[in-house]
């Protein structure tokens, strides 16, 4: 395990680019072929199989420290890593260990066949025979989420580097079901065999943010293809061998949770590969997000829900045709086989193609991105005409222009310190507008924001909370109503769990209102008027 | 007993047997000061009384102030308080300050450590009655390693980057860790340079008979090529602006507590973060608390609601005391002095 943490302080310890590829890379040429394997599935979100519930660690930990288990449940949101708090906590390793990274996976995986006892005895030994890093690294294979500040994308670069096969080969390779308990560096990296594994997505394309819009863009508005930007789920559709598979973008299979894509198998020919957006769909027109998050986490689906929001696929791109990988092919050639693979398609198929917009200049084109909302689109997508289908988020071919958030100015009330990255600052914050007339009637709370600030703003925020604090509820507190902030967000419904009676998607802090006074916030009727607007 | 030795008034800690503020955030006429970092020592009181190690810092960041100054251990009668400073660790000059009404003592522990870092006068525990207490770092997960390890990780890491060609910046207080750190890191690696707000620190302590190996101040004059390999030792939040990047290439780090948590290292965005501070950790709180022999135990900065929990499951008596301490901060006041 020695050589691994070296490779997780490498990486820790920088924040620049090259020296983390430069680790990985050495990483990937020197340690053993089992370790190097582990080490891929770790930066791609596989982890071993969770073999010991959280809830023992905590109780096993606190107890080994000689601490009362409320003092480390207090401690845990503070340091915001379950593993790090674990890792904090434990007094100094008396031993020392030479098990590789493999061998410590093993000693994780055998801990599910165990008894309890059996089980917290691995474990109090495991603590005790690893220092500090090394026990952090070793926690967090107990209880997932790894991250170690690389993306894929770096990974694969670095694992370029060391085996000199290309980076989008290997991004392929890496993609869909494998599983380091069932594959080897061989079969995954060197020798792959593509028709072993029918379910293997590609690589998802990603968009930027078009910020300034279009008008700069160095090529003239015929050259581009442009499609709403739907607000649903991206996902991949692959149709190989009569049997069907939905990717998200998150490599999450998704197939069982939406049952009425079956019928596609029959329908498409073997061989389709699709990029889409899942849709919950009524008439000819999709429906509000709303509707689609009654099925997300849903992984079995009762009928009457399948009734009020059946889903389709919205397709915005084909990536494989008939068995052949088109995806270097120009986007308007693979947009015309999509075109004739969805017109062979019966009407009631649950495939669609996303129309392509008609513009002939970018402000007619911001003249269509403005309508988005009431498509239930986030915006407008565009796509060079003659660009191929890339692999990751890039800059120059596709560009995403979303739509203005909705804002709201509102009044901060509560504040709560943050965690992890954000421990010592005040980062948690509700917001309230006016329920009757403004800075008379009464705040009501109808939101949290946690994001959107500055650093320089939180800690500004923070040294103010502190000396403006009225009351105490625990870890929140109350804070004098004198700060207004704007208050940007995706969308709004109607929530009877929430006083205000709205609930807010995506909401973040746009703007720290320093020019407004609280009787200037926004009021209740502001809020239920966009209700009614948008909701 | 008629009336507490202590009260907790919104204008500071107040003695009202001595008819004086300890530490006070609002003007008042005589002030007891612990130490010099701003959060403690404030303008606009008419008198203070300070040690005579501190009173340098806080004639040179507060400029012409009225101040007495105190030896360490020095009894003063002061109406009728008998009133001590005690060394506190925390940075050269810095007191714990003990008040004894009637035969009933009370400490007030500004800002403290534990651990002798062989600049700062060594904290020793002051017998009391009831102990005011920070807690800055009040939670079990924060516990340190001695100075000289900590310092061995930074002078390996300024060689390394010194072998790459590269400059070491360093972020730390202005006063007290910034010299806590030059007096332990070895200076025969290379070159030291020094933010103008910690060369002025470095300067009124020089004055004051401290030893400090060389440094060099960097001006808008200074070229960073004629000291390769060097240490830069800044202010924490100089770092990612303009005045660091005259440097070239360079690796950056943070010397605070608040490195103990890998999240907080990481949105500060540094390649190192080296886990020194200048307040006592959960087991050097503990200690320092058990020596004093105290009963009851006011926390007033830090992870309060949490310590104070943790003290009356001990057994003591234990209360919250808002102030406007702020303990260590990686954004602090100090940069600015």
């Amino acid at each position: 395990m020695k050589r691994f943490v070296r490779l997780f302080a490498e990486l820790d310890q920088t924040t620049r680019t090259n020296a983390k590829v430069d680790a990985l890379a050495r990483y990937f040429q020197d340690a053993p072929e089992p370790d190097r394997l582990w080490t891929i599935a770790l930066l791609s979100g596989r982890r071993p199989k969770r073999t010991v519930q959280a809830g023992r660690l905590r109780e096993w930990a606190a107890e080994r420290a000689g601490l009362p288990l409320w003092l480390f449940e207090e401690s845990y949101p503070i340091v915001g890593d379950l593993a790090e708090t674990i890792a904090l906590i434990l007094p100094d390793a008396r031993r020392d260990s030479d098990l590789s990274l493999s061998d410590w996976i093993d000693v994780v995986r055998g801990l599910g066949a165990m008894a309890e006892a059996d089980r917290k005895a691995a474990i109090l030994d495991a603590w005790d025979r690893l220092p500090a890093r090394a026990r952090f690294v070793f926690n967090k294979l107990i209880t997932g989420g790894f991250r170690m500040g690389v993306s894929q994308k770096l990974m694969t670069r670095a694992l370029s580097r060391a085996t000199g096969i290309e980076e989008p080969d290997l991004a392929h390779r890496l993609m869909g079901e494998w599983r380091p308990e069932t594959t080897s560096f061989d079969a995954l990296i060197r020798a792959p065999d593509p028709s072993a594994e029918l379910s293997k997505p590609y690589p998802f394309y990603l968009a930027y943010q078009l910020d300034d819009g279009p008008w700069k863009l160095d090529t003239p508005p015929a050259d581009w293809a442009a499609e709403r930007k739907w607000d649903g789920i991206r996902g991949q559709l692959v149709l190989r061998g009569g049997e069907r598979f939905l990717w998200s973008r998150g490599e999450e299979l998704m197939t069982d949770r939406f049952p009425e894509l079956a019928s596609l198998a029959d329908f498409a020919p073997p061989g389709t590969v699709i990029d889409g957006e899942v849709l919950a769909w009524r008439g000819d027109t999709p429906m509000s997000f709303n509707a689609l998050q009654k099925r997300i986490g849903r992984k079995t689906v009762p009928k009457k829900l399948l009734e009020e929001a059946p889903v389709i696929v919205q397709a915005y791109d084909l990536l494989e045709d008939r068995g052949e990988d088109i995806r270097a092919l120009p986007f308007a050639e693979r947009r015309a086989r999509l075109d004739a693979l969805v017109a062979d398609l019966p009407d009631e198929a649950p495939l669609k193609a996303s129309p392509l917009l008609s513009f002939e200049t970018w402000d007619e084109l911001a003249a269509i991105r403005a309508g988005s909302r009431a498509h239930n689109a986030e915006g407008v997508m565009l796509k060079r005409r003659d660009a191929p289908y890339r692999d990751g988020r890039r800059k120059g071919d596709w560009w995403k222009w979303k739509v203005d958030p909705l804002v709201i100015d509102a009044v901060m009330i509560y504040a709560q310190q943050g965690h992890g990255r954000r421990a010592n600052l005040f980062t948690d914050f509700t917001f309230a507008v006016w329920d009757g007339l403004p800075g008379e009637g009464a705040l009501v709370p109808f939101t949290k924001a946690y994001s959107g600030l500055t650093d320089a703003e939180f800690r500004k925020i923070t040294h103010w909370v502190r000396r403006n604090t009225l009351e105490r509820y625990g870890p929140v507190r109350q804070v004098a109503p004198e700060h207004v902030f704007e208050i940007a967000f995706e969308g709004i419904q109607e929530s009877p769990r929430h006083k205000s009676g709205v609930a807010l998607r995506f909401p973040r802090m746009a703007r720290w209102r320093h020019d407004k006074p609280p009787a200037e916030a926004n009021t209740l009727t502001d809020l239920k008027e966009m209700l009614d607007a948008h909701g | 007993m008629s009336q507490p030795v202590l009260t907790f008034t919104d204008r500071g800690i107040y003695c009202p047997a001595a008819d004086v503020f300890i530490d006070p955030w609002k003007p008042v006429e005589r002030a007891l000061v612990t130490h010099g970092h701003a959060d403690h020592a404030r303008p606009g009181m008419g008198r203070y009384l300070v040690t005579e190690g501190a009173a340098p810092v806080m004639r040179h960041r507060l400029g012409d102030i009225d101040v007495e100054t105190v030896a360490y251990g020095e009894t003063r009668r002061i109406g009728g308080a008998n009133v001590s400073y005690h060394p506190a660790g925390h940075v050269p000059g810095s007191a714990q300050i003990r008040i004894e009404v009637a035969g009933e003592v009370w400490v007030v522990s500004g800002d403290y450590k534990v651990e002798d870092d062989g600049l700062s006068e060594a904290f020793a525990p002051v017998p009391c009655h009831a102990f005011i207490t920070e807690c800055t770092f009040g939670l079990p997960v924060f516990r340190w390693d001695d100075q000289r390890t900590v310092a061995a990780q930074v002078d390996d890491w300024w060689r390394a980057n010194a072998a790459q060609g590269k400059a070491t910046i360093l972020g730390a207080y202005a006063l007290g860790k910034a010299q806590r750190l030059l007096s332990a890191v070895d200076a025969s690696i290379g070159p030291i340079l020094t933010h103008g707000a910690v060369e002025n620190t470095n300067e009124v302590l020089r004055a004051q008979g401290i030893n400090l190996p060389d440094t060099i101040r960097v001006t808008p004059e200074t070229n960073p090529k004629d000291y390769p390999g060097a240490l830069v030792l800044a202010t924490p939040s100089a770092l990612g602006t303009p005045w660091a990047r005259r440097f070239g290439p360079a690796s950056t780090g943070f010397a605070s507590g608040w490195m103990a948590l890998r999240g907080v290292r990481r949105r500060r965005a540094a390649d190192r973060g080296f886990v020194m501070s200048d307040h006592a950790d959960w087991e050097g709180l503990n200690a320092a608390i058990a020596g004093t022999g105290a009963e009851r135990v006011f926390v007033t900065h830090g992870y309060t609601s949490i310590f104070r929990r943790w003290l009356e499951g001990q057994g003591y008596d234990a209360a919250i005391v808002e102030t406007r301490y702020e303990g260590e901060s990686l954004d602090d006041a100090e940069d600015t002095a």
